[in-house]
């Protein structure tokens, strides 16, 4: 028997269990089978998050430096219950601290996708623009964006805008070649519609490329902020002065991990959040394709 | 207009391991003004890519196609074209579509003079209380029938039909083509009609003449059959006519040869 064969016989034997099983059961309870689904992805995510604590628990019985889950625990606790307050530059709430990283973030990424869209549709669009753009990103895109900070320093003589533009630089690449890769794949029929209708560059763009392009585009961005939201933490290790990723190192110079392991989970928190406000956006795009 | 093809000659070099193709062999063909000319034959035979030609959408090797006294080097507002897979854009509206191409055709014109010939020509083909709508969410037919609005809103001397009616069921199609032969025959700037099709009822009931186009190594054009048929042509009578079972005859006898020598 083949391997072919043997998907063929089993894959039907699955089906057939999964579709049958909850009849036999309790047919009446029609709307539990959703809530038995949310309780168990919350139950697995529950212990999976468990096995990291017990780790944890583990190592910081072992090793006295590290901070243990309770200590953590009451840091992050500490750190949420006045988020906001300000005792002069070097003492700000972890609220303040975080809301200047994503403003930073925002605004280099608002600069990257100013910048990235039009360039990756003109990339994508003319293979002359592929030919010249393409080297240049192949080998500025692998170099670490914290490699641009001394430039941006000594350009803009301000750490905090150079931070920016470090973040600008990060948004940069995923933003140009995702946009790039949506533009060049417009389909045949509709460049075929475009030229037989003669249409002009600006109905080309308006109607054809950029619709073609948007969900790639979308989707670049929405990469660009994941790792932007990853860099700023680093750029404002070296930055200093302000932000998430000062505050972490500020806890470290002051030894105090517990602060440090609170401001990991903060930063996970806002990070997962700015991936679900871009992927519901994403699907809104894709919903309106599909609709289309 | 007058459509003249001299000699035009495609190839299609090496690809994916087939052999370089020459798909048109010194297809010399004229098409008269106010013609309707249907083009059939069996698949790979050049029909889609000789429309392409006349379109400017490919260039040809060697030859040349003219509409009036002008030879034709790209895609033209004398010539418009209606998609074997509707091809409307997806993120506009059946309107949109319309209007994008009337407008495209005479940019200088003023905008509510366009969005009254797209309304005109949707409203010819039954779809006006549909506009607002995306292509995806109507059928099939009501795609096909926005695209023929779309070439037809243009204002094309010579319209080029690529295979319109092919996925489409027999009701939806008849219907459409009834409807196409009314817009051809009310519009006074579009004359001259060249259609590719597969469907030998479809060729006979819409044409004037039919064109046998043969699989290479064979001439490309293999015979052209004149259709004597009275218009307006009912398509429940004409079938009964002697005329259209001897056009039908020597059509099935004519594809059936081909076939062979293609297998």
């Amino acid at each position: 028997m083949t391997v072919l064969d043997q998907v063929r016989l089993d894959t039907p034997g699955e089906m057939v269990r999964d579709t049958c099983e909850p009849f036999p059961r309790e047919p009446k309870r029609a709307v539990a089978p959703q809530v038995r689904a949310a309780l168990a992805s919350t139950g697995w995510a529950l212990l999976g998050g468990g096995v990291l604590v017990a780790l944890w628990a583990l190592i910081a019985s072992r090793s006295p430096d590290l901070p243990t889950p309770a200590e953590g625990w009451a840091a992050l606790r500490t750190l949420v219950s006045s988020p906001f307050y300000d005792n002069g530059p070097n003492d700000k709430g972890v609220g303040l601290q975080l809301l200047t990283s994503l403003q930073r973030v925002f605004s280099g990424f608002a600069l990257a996708a100013a910048v990235g869209v039009p360039l990756g549709l003109l990339i994508g669009a003319s293979r002359r623009a592929w030919r010249a753009a393409n080297p240049v990103v192949q080998l500025l895109r692998p170099v670490s964006p914290l490699a641009w900070f001394p430039i941006g320093l000594v350009v803009l003589k301000d750490a905090p805008n150079a931070a920016v533009f470090v973040i600008f630089i990060t948004a940069l690449w995923p933003t140009v070649i995702n946009t790039a890769a949506g533009a060049a794949a417009v389909p045949r029929d509709h460049r075929n519609v475009a030229r037989v209708f003669q249409f002009g560059r600006l109905a080309y763009l308006r109607h054809v490329l950029v619709p073609c392009a948007l969900p790639s585009v979308v989707t670049g961005l929405r990469l660009s902020m994941g790792v932007a939201w990853m860099v700023i933490v680093a750029v404002e290790m070296l930055s200093g002065g302000s932000g998430i990723g000062f505050f972490v190192w500020d806890a470290y110079n002051a030894a105090n991990l517990a602060d440090v392991i609170a401001a990991i989970a903060l930063i996970g928190t806002v990070g997962v959040a700015l991936d679900i406000a871009f992927l519901r956006l994403a699907r809104r795009v894709e919903l309106e394709e599909v609709a289309a | 207009m007058r459509l003249t093809l001299q000699g035009v000659v495609k190839r299609f070099p090496a690809h994916k391991g087939q052999p370089p193709q020459t798909v048109l062999r010194n297809v010399d063909l004229t098409v008269e003004q106010g013609e309707f000319v249907s083009l059939i034959g069996h698949s790979g035979c050049g029909k889609s890519t000789l429309l392409n030609v006349v379109a400017g959408l490919t260039c040809p090797d060697a030859g040349r196609v003219m509409t009036g006294d002008t030879v034709v080097t790209g895609p033209g507002p004398d010539r418009a074209m209606v998609f074997q897979n509707y091809s409307l854009l997806p993120r506009l509206s059946l309107f949109g579509n319309v209007r994008e191409a009337a407008r495209a055709a005479a940019s200088g014109r003023a905008r509510a003079v366009t969005d009254e010939i797209a309304e005109r020509y949707l409203t010819a083909v039954g779809l006006w209380e549909h506009k607002d709508k995306r292509p995806g969410q109507v059928s099939g037919g009501m795609q096909q029938r926005t695209a023929v609005a779309r070439a037809f809103a243009v204002g094309p001397r010579i319209l080029l039909l690529d295979e319109p009616f092919g996925a489409l069921d027999a009701l939806t199609r008849s219907r459409l083509q009834d409807q196409l032969v009314e817009l051809w025959q009310s519009e006074s700037t579009t004359e001259t009609v060249l259609m590719v099709t597969h469907g030998i009822d479809e060729a006979i009931a819409l044409a004037d003449r039919v064109i046998v186009m043969g699989n290479p190594p064979g001439p490309s054009i293999v015979e052209i059959l004149d259709v004597d048929l009275p218009r307006p042509r009912d398509r429940v009578k004409v079938v009964d006519q002697p005329e259209y079972r001897r056009v039908h005859q020597r059509l099935l006898s004519l594809l059936r040869d081909e076939g062979r020598a293609a297998a």
